[in-house]
């Protein structure tokens, strides 16, 4: 077979060109996981949760709150109706609304803060509904957002028992100063869906150092002098260690544990301990 | 036979004008969301869906109960429907066309709309929904266009016309049961959480879309030389009274599970409708709704008045409307109030958000006229010859 020098070249600039294309994507499809550690194995036997004790809380700090809006730059609007919540205060009967009625309970609670956020379910009803996957569940238990394929159908907002999801009616740029607190953070758009996201951004398994809190435990950590007297702790629930020291707080400071919307069948991972 | 469009008196001209100016405006508005987002809506962080996506529901409706018309014409050989199932089939068409409207423009990122098709996700009724909608909207695009053609060819419909006649019968029960199944599978929504949904919708949709369909057979006999046929409009003001009276009676049934087991939850929604407890915004609809209902079955259940064509309007509109209002405002919006944390925030449409949804109602009108121009144009042509099924 004949190949003239000319059809030779043509023949010699298609395979390059086509083995750098491949090579390309090639690293694009490998090289840029979206999330740190989604392809690690060892998340899967994680099953990352929070226990909040009221009763360890200072009156008027609000310091968990603050960490969390300036790290993620949670914009704060005029309107009560646009607000973008992550992390936020409440009282016990919104928080525990099937204990409403219960008079002896409200009464023993009702001075206590009870901050409420995303539980990232073990069964969540949010990931069930998203007709694009934009949120779903990491294999450490985290339930995250992807802020670049939610196409703002408000499908989740609707299916969270616990009013946890924020959808950004504006621009949430209007509700932050510039620059924003923390450029490091990835900006949203109006239009999307957020939620508190476990601090997934940080390195909360240790994977690169010792390992890192999300900033809420971090502040209030910072706040008590030790980890031992924050009144929030984060830990995997698959951990006997983490357990064990749950155990014990139950134990010395007789407290019981609570979930919120037992009901609702989602199997929350925030656990009052009250 | 488009071109039957292009022609028509000065009356079909300004009713397409006063239908694209309704368009227009809503558009413009439109435009203003996408610069500022659901801001410019009632919306809020509690109660996310509001006007747009009651309308859809709706609107879903109205679309499911075009196989009113289809079903007793090819399964029972009922042949007075003959000459208006085309009406029903191109309702159909619009209204489909309407919710998935009405699906983009609730969206808080429409630009990225494909993604439902590029990820698509087996466990998100959402996504059903859009896909059964397409689907139904297709078919019957295609079903009533080819036998319209057909007629006016003076032939047999093409063969593949028949089978797509009867996939379209349940697909037609399947597009509502999928929307209701929005709401319904949702355990953070115990207003919306209840079995009877589906069913609850269908027969309000059995009643709404024909009571539109008799409401309009009306309009065209009278400015039109087009008769629908006094045996087809009796028939179907049955069909509304037995779907209306099955939906009245869905409702009931839903205020005996609540009130009469107590259960705090399943009753919190219904005691702000009816009672105003946590604000009284809605109230007067709820209660506005109920009375309309009964007057509409009164006037209908009656023999007397279902047959003259006065009261049977009046009976048809009031359900129309009402029906309108209990899935525009009472059934989407309440789900989200009291919100999971038991706190009671208000809804109302804004005006911007009203002057948009109505654009897609022109958008709507002005596809249906135009559809249904051609339609009696053929018929009108083709004369009273029997329609061959």
């Amino acid at each position: 077979m004949e190949v003239s020098r000319r059809e030779f070249l043509k023949l010699a600039g298609l395979a390059s060109a086509g083995a750098v294309v491949t090579a390309s994507s090639g690293a694009l499809l490998t090289g840029c996981s979206p999330l740190i550690g989604m392809e690690d194995e060892s998340l899967n036997a994680k099953n990352m949760g929070m226990l909040f004790i009221p009763s360890r809380c200072e009156e008027g700090c609000h310091d968990c709150i603050d960490a969390c809006n300036k790290m993620h730059n949670v914009p704060k609007h005029d309107n009560k109706d646009h607000e973008i919540k992550w992390i936020w205060e409440t009282e016990f009967q919104h928080a525990f609304t099937e204990y409403m009625e219960n008079e002896l309970l409200k009464e023993r609670m009702e001075h206590m803060p009870f901050l409420v956020m995303c539980n990232h379910c073990a069964n969540p009803a949010c990931v069930r509904v998203c007709p694009t996957q934009a949120t779903f569940r990491r294999k450490d238990g985290l339930v995250l957002m992807d802020y670049h394929r939610c196409i703002g159908c408000r499908f989740c907002v609707a299916a969270c028992p616990y009013g946890a999801r924020s959808f950004n009616f504006k621009d949430p740029q209007k509700g932050l100063q510039n620059p924003v607190p923390n450029p490091n953070f990835p900006k949203r758009t109006k239009g999307v869906v957020e939620k508190c996201n476990f601090c997934s951004e940080r390195d909360i398994h240790g994977q690169f150092g010792s390992p890192e809190l999300p900033y809420c435990v971090e502040a209030c950590a910072n706040k008590k002098g030790s980890l031992g007297e924050s009144a929030l702790i984060f830990g995997d629930l698959k951990d006997p260690e983490f357990i064990e020291q749950f155990e014990k707080i139950q134990k010395d400071e007789k407290l019981i544990p609570l979930r919120r919307k037992e009901i609702a069948g989602t199997q929350p991972k925030v656990y009052y301990l009250v | 036979m488009i071109e039957k469009a292009l022609t028509g008196s000065k009356k079909y001209w300004l009713w397409l004008g006063f239908c694209a100016t309704l368009f227009g405006v809503g558009a413009a508005f439109y435009i203003d969301q996408l610069f500022n987002g659901l801001q410019i809506t009632g919306m809020s962080r509690d109660v996310s869906w509001g006007f747009y996506l009651a309308n859809f529901t709706f609107f879903v409706g109205v679309a499911a109960s075009g196989v009113m018309l289809v079903l007793p014409f090819y399964l029972h050989d009922q042949k007075e429907f003959g000459k208006i199932t085309i009406l029903g089939e191109f309702l159909a068409v619009v209204a489909c066309a309407m919710c998935i409207t009405f699906v983009t423009i609730d969206l808080g990122r429409p630009d990225r709309l494909v993604n439902l098709f590029l990820h698509p996700t087996l466990n998100s009724i959402l996504f059903f929904d859009i896909v059964v909608l397409s689907g139904y909207m297709l078919i019957n695009i295609i079903v009533g266009w080819s036998i319209l053609d057909a007629e006016h060819k003076g032939e047999k419909p093409r063969r593949f016309v028949k089978p797509l006649i009867y996939i379209s019968i349940p697909w037609a029960a399947s597009i509502h049961t999928v929307t209701a199944f929005i709401y319904a599978g949702l355990a953070s929504k115990p207003f919306w959480l209840t079995a009877i949904m589906a069913p609850r919708f269908l027969a309000t949709a059995f009643a709404a879309g024909p009571a539109l369909l008799i409401i309009i057979c009306l309009i065209l006999r009278k400015y039109t030389d087009f008769d629908p046929g006094k045996v087809a409009i009796k028939k179907l003001s049955t069909i509304v009274t037995y779907a209306a009276i099955a939906g009245f009676f869905f409702l009931l049934c839903e205020f005996f599970t609540a009130f009469y087991s107590g259960a705090p939850e399943h009753t919190a929604t219904l005691k702000y409708l009816m009672f105003g407890e946590g604000g009284t915004g809605l109230q007067p609809y709820m209660w506005g709704v109920m009375i309309a209902t009964v007057i509409a079955i009164v006037l209908l259940v009656n023999p007397k008045t279902r047959y003259r064509d006065d009261t049977l309007v009046i009976a048809c509109v009031l359900l129309f409307v009402s029906i309108w209002i209990d899935k525009g405002l009472l059934l989407v919006i309440p789900g989200f109030i009291p919100n999971p944390l038991h706190e009671f925030n208000q809804y109302f449409p804004t005006l911007k958000e009203a002057i948009i949804t109505f654009g897609v109602w022109g958008l709507g009108c002005m596809v249906l006229t135009v559809l249904y121009k051609i339609a009696i144009s053929v018929k009108l042509e083709v004369g009273d010859q029997e329609i061959e099924h």
